[in-house]
């Protein structure tokens, strides 16, 4: 697979893990004093297992797995509210593969298509789309969310069914932002971070410079990395070449696909279909100012919170974590996922307790499942 | 968060709704090339972008690429002289 | 419903039968009368099942003889499984052709020669009877590739909705031979683990042919009797441990049986696995892993180390088997879990079993 398999080449990642075991060496980093890098992006902690890169790196680079999935750090309560639209006889709810089995208070969505409700999953809002033109007596209802890199295609496909007239087609908007909860863990007192890599495909949309208050107010390094294997090394090598010579940039490791300024045709289409919450709530975090998008009241014809009276404000907001759920801790890097004491017992990817353990990006599923849980023995 | 993959726009499907087709190793899908366009349509046929849910969200800049790939490529050089300077720094101490 | 077998059809020649089937099922498609009991049930029967099938007994039982049963330490293997597939035809098969691979499989898997199929269908009112002819020729052309007979079966009809068109049963005799006893608790470590083929067709194929992520690809199932393959290796490797078909769940799933069962570890190297592009693509587009798409004509089998070659060789003497490759190998087992993979990168990871069904994912 072109630009994909270059960046997997196993050989070349023998010099990448060399440089950054010498510079490890250098900074002075070891398994009782380690660097904390925190990759944000959910992609990038299944990139680190599918590859078992953890296991490869030094035990001086300690990796903190970011809230950068957001089918995690959904909101139980939000969860719920899509099955009550789901519940309607008229509605079609379509959702990507991810959201169907997140736990809401009472069930998730798989359970509710089980129950009866007509929920398909799609590959694309513009499925959804073509879901509503082919079904004109039905309202097909689009459950949209993600972050900066999938907040275009459901703009865009607004726009679309704007141009089109279409009646029947809405979109019940979860979409969340990056920098904000970014911003959030760096002012947590306990924050123990020294580096960010930061989510390319989130970059590839609004570039790099909403990151500039990491290393020009936090004094923080963060590159930004692609999601092969050795795009993350290299980026890991280039945050620990920062933090060596006492620097703290933005930097671009995957500029083959991310431009400094991000793309202005997404960009556009997001300024003018959203607009920005006053807060939101995410699983685990609780609320964060400025974090989440609705629909603006131009396109409210669009908006499944209009639509089916579901505003973010109109109900039971905040949902306990259910006990014992650590999920905060393990966010903010206090805590590792088999530090947790439900990990494995109370907590796993059958009966998920909390967040991380929700979707095979959170940490606490990439842990168990790829073996960070248990024990597996090191590559000979 | 945000699966995404390289992909090469084949051919131009619904030029009215910005549909072309993307082929991702062997597997065809029709994506929405909005993002990425900035010319005629046309004139992205045989272009690799990074596919995500259906769109072409970005197109991948090949000298960036290659400039990438030739940065790790002098690494692992640099890398496997200071690893022969190493070996020839043992051999000259095993010697003496 | 009464049940009934596919052999009571009428005792008359064949240009009779034929006159009579020209007469009979002028319907284009199921209703509920062709399972009522009575002569449409029967023309259907006739026409569309036992005229295929061509059952040497009339009764409502077959009644079966086999030499191999005669050798002293022979062993009968039965197995039964149920096919439901959407879509019910597609690129590289349809459900008959599954109906009959997947229970010659069960039974070639376990050493058994597979030699007689049973076949019951559900069929839902208002099914096309020109699709059920195309599964019935699938399910016979398959048999005679095998070498298995479909000597009896059954069939109903439900109300529309009750069923997606149709649903087949099968169930399997095959005839081990003495000696032979292929189990997964025989598996040792520092045996080998040998696949037939390219792993995830059948699983890439039929999400891609349902249509729901609208994705066209070239790719074709697996779908594959392995009855040859396996007598083929059985002869070649007096070592030859198990054997089993990776189908729903994919090759993770199997080797998970295998390790709990044989309580050892296995380990896969990521760059031994054979996968199409089309497959990785799928998977790259999807968030999915092909370690845990279904096939349907792949399997997994494990030889003592000295007898892989002559595995390899014989399995890649049949078409079946022509991308056989060593995957693996079983090895002490530790405190660790069951199955890993080394990565195309040299790290390690875990291949556990599946948390209920894959899903597609964008994140």
């Amino acid at each position: 697979m072109k630009y994909a398999d270059e960046f997997r080449d196993p050989t070349a990642a023998k010099a990448l893990l060399a440089r950054i075991a010498d510079l490890t060496d250098e900074i002075g980093a070891t398994s009782e004093k380690p660097v904390h890098i925190m990759e944000i992006c959910g992609g990038h902690t299944h990139a680190i297992f599918r590859y078992g890169l953890d296991k490869l790196t030094p035990d001086g680079v300690e990796f903190i797995h970011g809230p950068g999935c957001p089918v995690c750090v959904l909101p139980m309560a939000r969860v719920d509210e899509c099955v009550q639209i789901a519940a309607r006889p008229e509605v079609i709810f379509t959702t990507f593969g991810d959201a169907m089995r997140v736990p809401g208070t009472k069930t998730s969505l798989l359970q509710a298509k089980a129950a009866g409700a007509d929920i398909r999953m799609v590959y694309s809002p513009l499925d959804a789309l073509e879901l509503a033109r082919r079904n004109p007596e039905r309202e097909v209802v689009f459950f949209g969310l993600g972050f900066e890199t999938t907040t275009p295609s459901t703009a865009l496909s607004i726009q679309q069914a704007a141009r089109e007239e279409l009646t029947n087609f809405s979109v019940f908007c979860n979409h969340i932002t990056v920098p904000p909860p970014i911003k959030a863990l760096l002012d947590d007192p306990h924050m123990l971070l020294d580096g960010f890599v930061g989510p390319g495909h989130v970059s590839m949309v609004i570039g790099t410079h909403p990151y500039d208050f990491i290393a020009q107010d936090y004094g923080k390094p963060i590159v930004v990395a692609g999601f092969e294997p050795l795009d993350l090394l290299q980026s890991v090598l280039m945050v620990l070449q920062q933090i060596r010579d006492g620097r703290a940039e933005v930097e671009n490791q995957y500029a083959r696909v991310v431009p400094e300024h991000g793309n202005p045709v997404s960009i556009a289409a997001i300024a003018d279909v959203y607009e920005t919450r006053p807060s939101f709530e995410w699983r685990g975090l609780g609320e964060i100012d400025h974090s989440g998008l609705r629909i603006r009241a131009k396109y409210s014809p669009f908006d499944a919170e209009e639509k089916f009276g579901i505003g973010y404000a109109a109900g039971e907001r905040s949902v306990q974590e259910p006990e014992g759920c650590a999920c905060g801790a393990v966010m903010t890097g206090r805590l590792k996922p088999t530090g947790c004491p439900q990990f494995g017992k109370g907590c796993t990817p059958e009966m998920p307790l909390g967040a991380l353990m929700v979707s095979s990006e959170g940490a606490c599923a990439a842990y168990y499942q790829y073996g960070g849980a248990r024990a597996v023995e090191p590559a000979e | 968060m945000c699966l995404g993959i390289p992909g090469q726009i084949i051919a131009i499907t619904d030029p009215a709704r910005q549909m072309a087709m993307a082929d991702v190793s062997g597997v065809r899908r029709a994506v929405n090339v909005a993002p990425v366009l900035s010319g005629a349509m046309e004139d992205l046929i045989g272009k690799w972008a990074l596919i995500h849910v259906g769109f072409a969200m970005a197109l991948i800049d090949e000298d960036e690429a290659e400039a990438t790939l030739q940065a790790l490529r002098d690494l692992g050089e640099a890398q496997e002289a200071l690893e022969a300077m190493a070996q020839g720094q043992k051999a000259l101490e095993v010697e003496a | 419903m009464a049940a009934h077998g596919l052999s009571n059809r009428l005792n008359k020649t064949p240009a009779e039968e034929e006159e009579r089937h020209i007469m009979a099922l002028r319907d284009e498609h199921v209703t509920l009368a062709h399972g009522g009991g009575g002569k449409a049930m029967r023309d259907l029967i006739d026409e569309v099942f036992t005229s295929v099938f061509q059952p040497e007994s009339r009764e409502d039982q077959a009644r079966l003889m086999d030499d191999a049963l005669f050798e002293p330490g022979a062993r009968l293997a039965f197995t039964t499984d149920s096919f439901v597939v959407d879509p019910v035809e597609f690129p590289g098969g349809d459900i008959g052709k599954i109906a009959v691979c997947g229970t010659v499989n069960d039974l070639a898997v376990g050493g058994a020669t597979p030699l007689w199929l049973s076949a019951a269908f559900i069929i839902e009112e208002g099914t096309e009877i020109a699709l059920l002819r195309r599964i019935v020729a699938s399910m016979q052309a398959e048999a005679e590739r095998a070498g298995v007979k479909i000597v009896t079966g059954d069939t109903k009809v439900v109300g529309r909705g009750s069923a997606d068109r149709v649903f087949i049963t099968t169930s399997g005799v095959g005839v081990i031979p003495p000696g032979c006893d292929l189990r997964a608790d025989a598996v040792q470590p520092g045996d080998v683990a040998i696949v037939n083929g390219v792993l995830g067709d059948h699983g890439a194929t039929i999400l891609a042919a349902r249509g729901d992520m609208a994705l066209s690809t070239d790719i074709q199932s697996d779908c594959a009797g392995l009855g040859h393959l396996m007598a083929a290796v059985a002869k070649a490797c007096p070592t030859l441990r198990c054997a089993r078909d990776a189908t729903r769940g994919g090759l993770a799933s199997a080797l998970n049986e295998i390790a709990e069962d044989a309580q050892v570890a296995i380990e896969i190297e990521e760059a031994r696995l054979p996968l199409r592009a089309e497959v990785k693509g799928m998977c790259e587009l999807l968030g999915l892993d092909p370690l845990y798409l279904a096939n349907e004509g792949t399997l997994v089998l494990f030889v003592a180390e000295q007898d892989a070659e002559a595995a390899l060789a014989a399995m890649k003497s049949l078409p079946e088997g022509a991308g056989a490759t060593i995957i693996g190998n079983a090895r002490a087992s530790g405190p660790g879990p069951r199955v890993t993979m080394r990565t195309l990168f040299g790290g390690a990871r875990i291949v556990d079993m599946l948390v209920g069904e894959q899903l597609p994912r964008i994140c």
